[in-house]
């Protein structure tokens, strides 16, 4: 095993004791993101609707993920199909 | 008797118990199956189920139950001589500990990575959740009184490790900040911050203008300074004030900010102190001088031994670990055996060369005896005798001893407010779910239940009147908190015991080292709140500890009539080898 290996196992090994808060964290600002972007058609009016309808093509998958960590089949929003 | 000797057999145990004990109770007894898909593939969500590396899996598990625990036991243990503590962290580790770790994490594995919480919940019914609940209360809080006890002594007693401490905080939210808001790498950020506090350490251990001695300030242990407070008893007033503002603040920031990148830096202290010590030891080639055994003891060994060492022996906090967090990330099956067991080997490892560290501090054995004239005083003395004997092992490598004893104390001082941390923040979120369960709404608030840890921990830790008058609370709860760690092994090799019957496997590999545990726990605690804090059979009333010791003890007796009943009757929540969920 070379020396770069050794150390990114290394690495690895003192990172993983927080990787999953951190994820938690990094997660629950996605789903921060994603109820901003969302507002609108969840009935909360947001001026800057019109940008963040652009990002929606991007965004699709992840929409997807987090539709079925909520614990929902199908996607909760009407006109928005990612399944 | 030579110390690299002892060492060496206990090194060979430990290798003898992995390589064919563990190997059976993996194939004979767990039968793991590589084949089987773990939680870590079959909830895989990217946060809490991730398959990961065996190694990785393995050093995080062994950092996470590595603390000042297994080397604050046996420096106390040592009381008893060198041979009982050696025979109990050899022989608890090998086949109490081992299978202890190694089956919280299985059990969890072929539970849906549930905790041994949960399980204990569906197995054994509504009581046991509320009795972990308060076990890991109780366990929790007493981990924040010994900890900021031991943090305060050390800075009292190694004043040139503060400054070091101290600069750990800044330097540790600097790293946060780079690696989280500019994407840097941490292993070398975090190196370059380990090497500025052991040159400060070095630097503050030479010039005495940079060593923070509060006892001095306040002018020494004969000036009394206000409340009626002598200078060493303000020191630890004050020590245990600031320790106190200082985890309100780190236990309730977001985790990257500070308690990551710390954890980071204390991770290489882990490794870099146990290669310091043994490196050390094998070139300094020390001798033995304290007792085999002491004869002068007048607080007998048994059963009080066991529950001295409890990490470093057996530990109830890993199996929380084991099945807490490391069973959602096993990437096979068979990968249970490193991580569960030689975690467990890890563990002992720390708690072999801390009896040794203490076995070779002192010139003769009447040094030693003298030193450790009490059971009192070797809780007194203990954790300083570590530091002193950790001191002279590192003499091998040539490092000064006064050198190296402020750095092993910065080393275990980073130990102890890493737990002192978790501690603070599990115990904030105890609060929390109970707040949730009894629907008391300001308890599940941040900062209200962050003040009730942080307060109650101060008042239990400032409270208690020992021999060493204000500030003694830590060490008078450390039988207290072996206790209720042992508990809690107790259970989890109860679970698995459960487990193994229901399967109709051979469970006598849990329930040997089940039954010796609460015996052990049960006669021990008796003993002491009975003869010892009652007042009665000619010893002083301690109300806070006959109290503690009285909830701990009903709490065993408890378990122990769940365990006979539970082992009696066919317990049918346990899925089978043919369940699908297996």
């Amino acid at each position: 095993m070379n020396l770069k290996r050794v150390l990114d196992l290394y690495d690895q090994i003192l990172k993983q004791g927080h990787r999953n808060e951190i994820a938690r964290e990094l997660r629950d600002e996605d789903d921060l993101f994603l109820i901003l972007c969302y507002s609108d058609m969840l009935g909360i009016p947001n001026p800057a609707f019109y940008y963040t309808l652009e990002l929606y093509p991007h965004m699709l998958e992840r929409f997807h993920e987090w539709h079925l960590r909520m614990g929902m089949d199908k996607s909760p929003i009407n006109g928005f199909r990612c399944c | 008797m030579n110390a690299i000797m002892i060492a060496l057999i206990g090194i060979l145990v430990f290798y003898l118990g992995y390589r064919y004990y563990s190997k059976f109770v993996a194939e004979k007894i767990y039968r793991l199956d590589p084949d089987y898909e773990t939680p870590a593939h079959k909830y895989k969500d990217g946060v809490d189920f991730v398959p990961t590396n065996k190694w990785v899996l393995w050093g995080h598990h062994f950092s996470s139950v590595a603390g000042a625990s297994p080397i604050l036991g046996p420096a106390i243990a040592i009381y008893w001589g060198w041979l009982p503590a050696l025979v109990w962290v050899v022989l608890g580790t090998v086949f109490a500990a081992g299978v202890h770790d190694f089956g919280a994490l299985v059990l969890s594995v072929r539970n849906k990575g549930q905790s041994v919480g949960t399980l204990a919940n569906r197995i054994i019914g509504q009581r046991a959740k509320i009795l972990f609940l308060f076990i890991i209360l109780i366990l929790v809080l007493m981990v924040n009184a010994v900890f900021a006890w031991v943090i305060a002594n050390l800075f009292i007693t190694f004043p040139s490790s503060v400054l070091s401490v101290f600069i750990q905080i800044p330097l540790a939210i600097w790293i946060g900040h780079l690696v989280y808001k500019r994407s840097g790498n941490m292993l070398f950020p975090s190196i370059a911050a380990l090497a500025t506090m052991y040159v400060t350490a070095v630097i503050a251990s030479r010039v005495p203008a940079l060593q923070i001695d509060l006892p001095r300030y306040f002018g020494g242990a004969e000036n009394t300074v206000m409340f009626g407070l002598d200078g060493i008893s303000m020191s630890f007033f004050v020590w245990i004030i600031v320790l106190m503002v200082y985890v309100y603040f780190s236990s309730s920031l977001p985790v990257w900010k500070l308690l990551q990148p710390r954890d980071y830096i204390n991770s290489h202290q882990l490794v870099l102190g146990i290669l310091i010590l043994y490196l050390g030891l094998f070139f300094s080639n020390p001798s033995i001088t304290a007792p085999m055994t002491n004869s002068e003891a007048s607080t007998p060994w048994f059963p009080l031994l066991f529950i001295t060492i409890a990490c470093g022996a057996i530990s109830g906090f890993h199996g929380l670990i084991a099945s807490g967090t490391s069973s959602k990330q096993l990437n096979k099956e068979t990968d249970a055996r490193v991580v569960g067991y030689l975690g467990a080997v890890g563990e002992g490892l720390l708690a072999l060369i801390s009896i040794i560290a203490v076995a070779t501090l002192f010139t003769n054995q009447g040094a030693f005896l003298e030193a450790y004239n009490s059971f009192g005083a070797a809780g007194e003395i203990g954790l300083g005798s570590f530091i002193e004997g950790a001191g002279q092992l590192a003499t091998g490598l040539l490092i000064p001893a006064d050198i190296a004893s402020t750095i092993i104390a910065v080393i275990i001082v980073s130990f102890a407010a890493t737990s002192l941390d978790s501690a603070v923040r599990l115990m904030r979120y105890i609060i929390s779910e109970l707040g949730n369960e009894y629907k008391v709404k300001s308890l599940t608030k941040t900062h209200v239940a962050t003040s009730i840890a942080v307060v109650s921990s101060a008042a239990l830790v400032l409270i208690p009147e020992g021999p060493q008058g204000f500030g003694s609370g830590g060490y008078l709860l450390w039988p207290l908190f072996g206790t209720a760690n042992q508990l809690l092994a107790g259970i989890t090799l109860l679970l698995i015991t459960l487990w193994l019957k229901r399967l109709g496997r051979n469970y006598f590999v849990t329930l040997v080292p089940m039954v010796f545990v609460l015996v052990m726990t049960l006669y021990a605690m008796l003993r002491q709140v009975v003869f010892e804090w009652s007042g009665y059979g000619g010893g002083e009333l301690n109300v806070l500890l006959f109290l503690l010791g009285s909830i701990i003890l009903a709490f065993a007796f408890w378990i122990l009539l769940e365990a006979a009943n539970a082992l009696r009757k066919d317990n049918t929540n346990f899925p089978t080898d043919k369940d699908q969920s297996m």
